[in-house]
């Protein structure tokens, strides 16, 4: 975190409003502007928060961070918890599925916290979770993964911040469809993550009267690309692209090497350009390609007030940069799903009246209990509809344009666009 | 695309991989071929040398070529010393034992990655290349007007990496001149064949070492240097380098090094070739099946004469 | 076995009893998973310590072993006994091909050998992504993991469990070590060649000392998909090719309890620098750089040389 704000009065009222209607018996400690009175304790609720600061996840774990400082920062000037302040114990993960499950032991039985919070990479949500279902932790993830909805984990583990990639990739069919070509030919990482893509969008495309023409999948440990482009038909209309990691780069510019002046439309998911910066060397291709994009990173012309505050409060500029450093360029697309996760937990705190573990399963209950969860400080993404049957959240999706090195709004997706039938019904499940 | 120029476009590719991994493994095979240690840090020497460049660009600031041309002087200097001073360090007072040897780097390794990872930060950061076009190549055919050239869509090649190609030959050619040309190639030759007869005629063996040693840590920051512009610096891009340097080695004969440099070529090139006919994953898993096979079978290498 | 090494082994397994009771609940559960990893690197000890085969391809039987147990419980819904020894099985498979293979070279060679072979086994995890989940991996649900109804999930069942069979294998690699195969292998370890001339077939124990060595391994990995629910191709990585390596030179190499003290001593060592650092790998470095120089044989070998000459 490089500067904090204070954020004005004006907010805090704003949101302790809201906390109204999810929970009457916290009405009285969060509009009380004395911090943390009438508590029945005063001890800190302590939120075990699972980070990647080392191993491939680090620059998102690096943003993750600030934006959970922030989001705590909020809730603690309004007055914490039910009277309590909120405290973070950060511990690192390496982003190693081994070691998320060993820290999440760590914060259930060592460090005592209430809760853990905010792991994304979805290996080390899937080896932790098992962990935090029988330590009876609840463990929200802030993952964007189908891991929570699929029904593999367990009742413990929710995801109320973020949306998954299956609604994401659903979501962008009608879009692409309709705007860009109807023959796709698909070029994606050669691993789940890759797969999901694949598996879903496939599907969804052929629905929309399209088809995928080609599909290209690409081993992991892969540094450089042109050799597998010759595979794209002629007859590719659009090219989808997911390849995620340090190698991105590469591919984008050798993309762009191949093509030359005559390119098909490009669709591309932004979690390969996630702390990059769009004006890189090398990346003029990308001018005129679209992207999906969880969160706008340039501030838009109609930006929301919400979102104008939450990227102060962050410390991110106009262009999705840190305040201080404007090659630092942030995880704007995911890393939201922090700060809403956190005030989902404050308003599930609030409403379940926590005082202590002894009501962990009250808590999951009350998250499990949300359902609309209006565009508003405590969710400037934009509104959500949680799923209480598969703790998964579904919300809008956004796809920009890369006009004169910015990303530009293009179309924002309704959220009936995201929705799928249940697989899961985690609340038939013991505690 | 077309067959013809599918794999003219592949076999391009293979040439360019095959020129960083020649000056990448021709550092390892250099320091196994004089020092018979392997050193499993290889990998993130090559990777400083891409971070080094990534600092040294982004300081200067002016023209690209200006900061890429100073990368290249600067970044094997800078790593060179510091594999020299880790040679004086500690290979050189566990007197080059095999085994330790190996777990020593792979320490090293560890060390200089989570470094870079606190300094440099976790974030492929680019460097620009002194000059990019792209060139259109042409193919031919011969249809109803006999035989024609035309320009198939997507055949193409970047004048950087031509230029990347054309770098690393030089670059060996002058090693080649190094060690078989000039007094410091013929001490570096003798302390291969008997490095105690070579103390005896007062031949700084140490010293030699630590040199050899730096020497083939330069040549893959060299490397790195050259590749940076096509791809880019990042903590974890050891890694890959490491394993096929590796293969290349074993598979030109340990310390061998016009081995190493037909190996790189072979590697290489079928890295590119392999990829026009199967699904990519299988082809890396056949591809490392087949190399270990090679090693079983013929542990000696394609070039080598004896086993280490 | 002599009486000094039982007592010490039967001594360390008593404490181990004991401390599920004694310890807080959050250092009896890494305990357990030390004692599935200590399997691990004792496995690896048997083929780099006693039989100087220093392999860095290991994350192939411990993900052979992984993956047998997790995919035939998942995907063919096996109870976890015989799916624990259907893993056996894979592991032993999968260990005797690339022994057969892999031992036609020596030293460096060997090495690089079984790293790419290990590597291929990595990739082909992912390449059956549709069943493995690739990178992601899968977990197991809570429900089906017992052994003969004893639940692993409760921090009793699995410590218990973890214990049960890091005695199995302490006591039973103790004991083979001391018998006359044990002794040559070491003795293969010391001078190849001299063995060789002695009349061994050198080339059959080593065989079967790396096939004892990937089974165990696999054991230890089929015990971590049972015991803590999941699988993932994180463990057929390089890196964990290279942890058992760490733990056996740090314990000891060719030290029966080396893997256990190495195990214990790393998981430490990077739990409470991680309020110091967060690069924790980088422990990892400094530990095997300062070892060689200063510890080369560990902490029971240097424990062994100077003070206890008994030690097994």
């Amino acid at each position: 975190m490089t500067r904090k704000r204070l954020l004005t009065p004006d907010y805090s009222r704003r949101s302790a409003l809201k906390t109204l209607g999810l929970g009457a018996g916290a009405l009285a400690a969060t509009t009380a502007l004395p911090r943390f009175v009438q508590a029945q304790s005063s001890a800190p609720i302590r939120i075990g928060f699972q980070v990647h600061r080392t191993g491939i996840g680090a620059s998102y774990g690096r943003w993750y961070d600030r934006t959970t400082q922030a989001a705590v920062k909020r809730i603690n000037d309004a007055g914490g918890i039910n009277g309590r302040p909120v405290e973070i114990v950060a511990e690192d993960d390496g982003t190693d599925a081994k070691r998320g499950a060993e820290v999440v032991e760590k914060f259930a039985t060592q460090l005592n916290c209430d809760i853990g919070f905010g792991t994304l990479f979805s290996h080390v949500v899937i080896g932790s979770a098992p962990r935090a279902g029988e330590l009876k932790l609840p463990y929200f993830v802030v993952s964007e993964g189908h891991h929570v909805a699929s029904g593999m984990l367990n009742r413990y583990t929710l995801q109320p911040g973020i949306t998954d990639v299956k609604s994401q990739v659903q979501a962008m069919a009608p879009f692409v469809a309709n705007n860009l070509g109807k023959k796709v030919t698909m070029i994606f990482p050669d691993f789940a993550f890759g797969h999901d893509h694949r598996d879903y969008f496939s599907k969804a495309i052929a629905e929309q009267g399209g088809e995928v023409v080609a599909m290209i999948a690409i081993p992991p440990t892969e540094t450089s690309f042109t050799k597998y482009f010759p595979q794209i038909p002629r007859e590719t209309e659009v090219v989808y692209h997911v390849m995620v990691g340090p190698a991105v780069l590469t591919f984008v510019k050798e993309l762009g090497e191949f093509f030359g002046p005559s390119r098909p439309e490009l669709f591309g998911f932004i979690d390969s350009l996630e702390a990059v910066d769009i004006t890189s060397p090398g990346l003029e291709f990308l001018e005129g390609t679209y992207f999906w994009e969880g969160n706008p990173r340039y501030a838009q012309e109609n930006q929301s007030e919400y979102d104008k505050a939450y990227r102060e409060a962050v410390g991110v500029d106009a262009n999705g940069a840190s305040v201080s450093d404007a090659k630092d360029v942030s995880t704007y697309a995911h890393m939201f799903g922090c700060w809403e996760t956190l005030n989902i937990i404050k308003a599930g705190m609030e409403a379940a009246d926590y005082q202590g573990p002894d009501q962990r399963a009250a808590l999951i209950e009350a998250v499990e209990a949300m359902t609309e969860m209006p565009e508003g400080m405590d969710h400037p993404q934009g509104p959500k509809v949680f799923n209480g049957k598969t703790h998964q959240v579904f919300g809008v999706q956004y796809i920009s344009q890369v006009k004169d090195g910015k990303l530009v709004l293009a179309h924002t997706t309704s959220i009936d666009d995201t929705l799928y039938p249940d697989e899961v019904d985690y609340t038939t499940q013991s505690f | 695309m077309e067959f013809g120029p599918h794999l003219m476009l592949a076999t391009l590719e293979g040439a360019v991989t095959a020129a960083i991994l020649a000056l990448t493994a021709m550092g390892l095979s250099v320091v196994f071929g004089v020092m018979r240690v392997v050193n499993v840090a290889h990998g993130e020497f090559y990777m400083l040398g891409a971070v080094i460049a990534w600092f040294v660009a982004s300081t200067l600031g002016a023209h690209p070529a200006v900061g890429f041309v100073a990368a290249l002087v600067i970044a094997p200097l800078l790593v060179g010393s510091l594999a020299a001073l880790a040679d004086v360090l500690i290979l050189q007072r566990i007197s080059y034992d095999p085994e330790r040897t190996i777990v020593a780097t792979i320490g090293l390794l560890y060390i200089i990655q989570q470094t870079t990872l606190m300094t440099f930060g976790p974030d492929a950061r680019p460097v620009e290349a002194p000059f990019n076009s792209r060139i259109a190549l042409p193919w031919f055919e011969f249809g109803d007007g006999g035989f024609a050239l035309y320009w198939p869509w997507g055949l193409s090649i970047t004048s950087y990496k031509l230029f990347v190609i054309a770098a690393a030959v030089v670059i060996l050619a002058a090693l080649w001149l190094l060690m078989t040309r000039t007094k410091a190639g013929l001490v570096m030759r003798a302390t291969q064949q008997d490095s105690a007869m070579a103390q005896a005629f007062g031949i700084p063996v140490a010293r030699v070492y630590a040199l050899v040693f730096g020497l083939g840590a330069a040549l893959a920051a060299m490397g790195a240097v050259l590749i940076v512009p096509i791809q880019q610096a990042h903590y974890l891009m050891g890694g890959d380098p490491l394993l096929l340097s590796f293969i290349v080695v074993i598979i030109g004969g340990l310390g061998s090094l016009p081995g190493t440099v037909i190996a790189a070529v072979l590697i290489g090139m079928s890295d590119g070739i392999i990829s026009v006919f199967f699904s990519p994953t299988l082809a890396k898993i056949l591809a490392t099946l087949a190399v270990a096979m090679v090693l079983v079978f013929r542990p000696q290498g394609l070039m080598g004469k004896s086993a280490a | 076995m002599t009486g000094k090494d039982a007592a010490l082994h039967l001594g360390v397994l008593a404490v181990l009893l004991a401390a599920f009771f004694v310890l807080p609940e959050y250092h009896s559960g890494s305990l357990a998973r030390i004692m599935v990893l200590a399997v691990y690197a004792m496995g690896y000890n048997l083929a780099f310590g006693y039989t100087g085969l220093l392999s860095l391809g290991h994350a192939l039987f411990f993900a052979a072993g992984m993956y047998g147990l997790a995919l035939s419980m998942q995907i063919g819904g096996w109870p976890a006994l015989p799916a624990f020894l259907l893993a056996l099985g894979a592991a032993l498979a999968v260990a005797g091909a690339v022994g057969v293979l892999a031992l036609r070279t020596r030293g460096v060679g060997f090495m690089i050998v079984t790293l790419m072979f290990a590597q291929a086994g990595y990739l082909t995890v992912l390449y059956f992504g549709a069943w493995t989940r690739g990178d992601e991996g899968f977990a197991l649900p809570q429900e089906v993991r017992n052994l003969f109804g004893l639940d692993v999930t409760t921090p009793a069942g699995r410590y218990f469990a973890a214990l049960a069979l890091f005695a199995v294998v302490l006591l039973a690699l103790g004991a083979l070590v001391r018998a006359p195969f044990g002794r040559t292998l070491i003795a293969i370890r010391e001078n190849e060649a001299r063995a060789a001339m002695l009349g061994y077939d050198v080339q059959r124990l080593k065989w079967i000392a790396f096939v004892v060595s990937g089974v165990v391994s696999g054991a230890a990995g089929a015990a971590y998909a049972l015991l803590f629910g999941y699988a993932g191709a994180t463990f057929a990585g390089v890196q964990y090719s290279i942890f058992p390596l760490l733990y056996v030179l740090l314990g000891g190499a060719g030290t029966t309890l080396g893997p256990f003290v190495g195990a214990v001593f790393m998981f430490y060592l990077i739990d409470l620098s991680s309020g110091i650092t967060t690069a924790y790998m980088l422990v990892a470095g400094l530990a095997l750089v300062l070892l060689t120089l200063f510890l080369p044989q560990g902490i029971l070998g240097t424990l062994r040389r100077r003070a206890l000459p008994w030690l097994p």
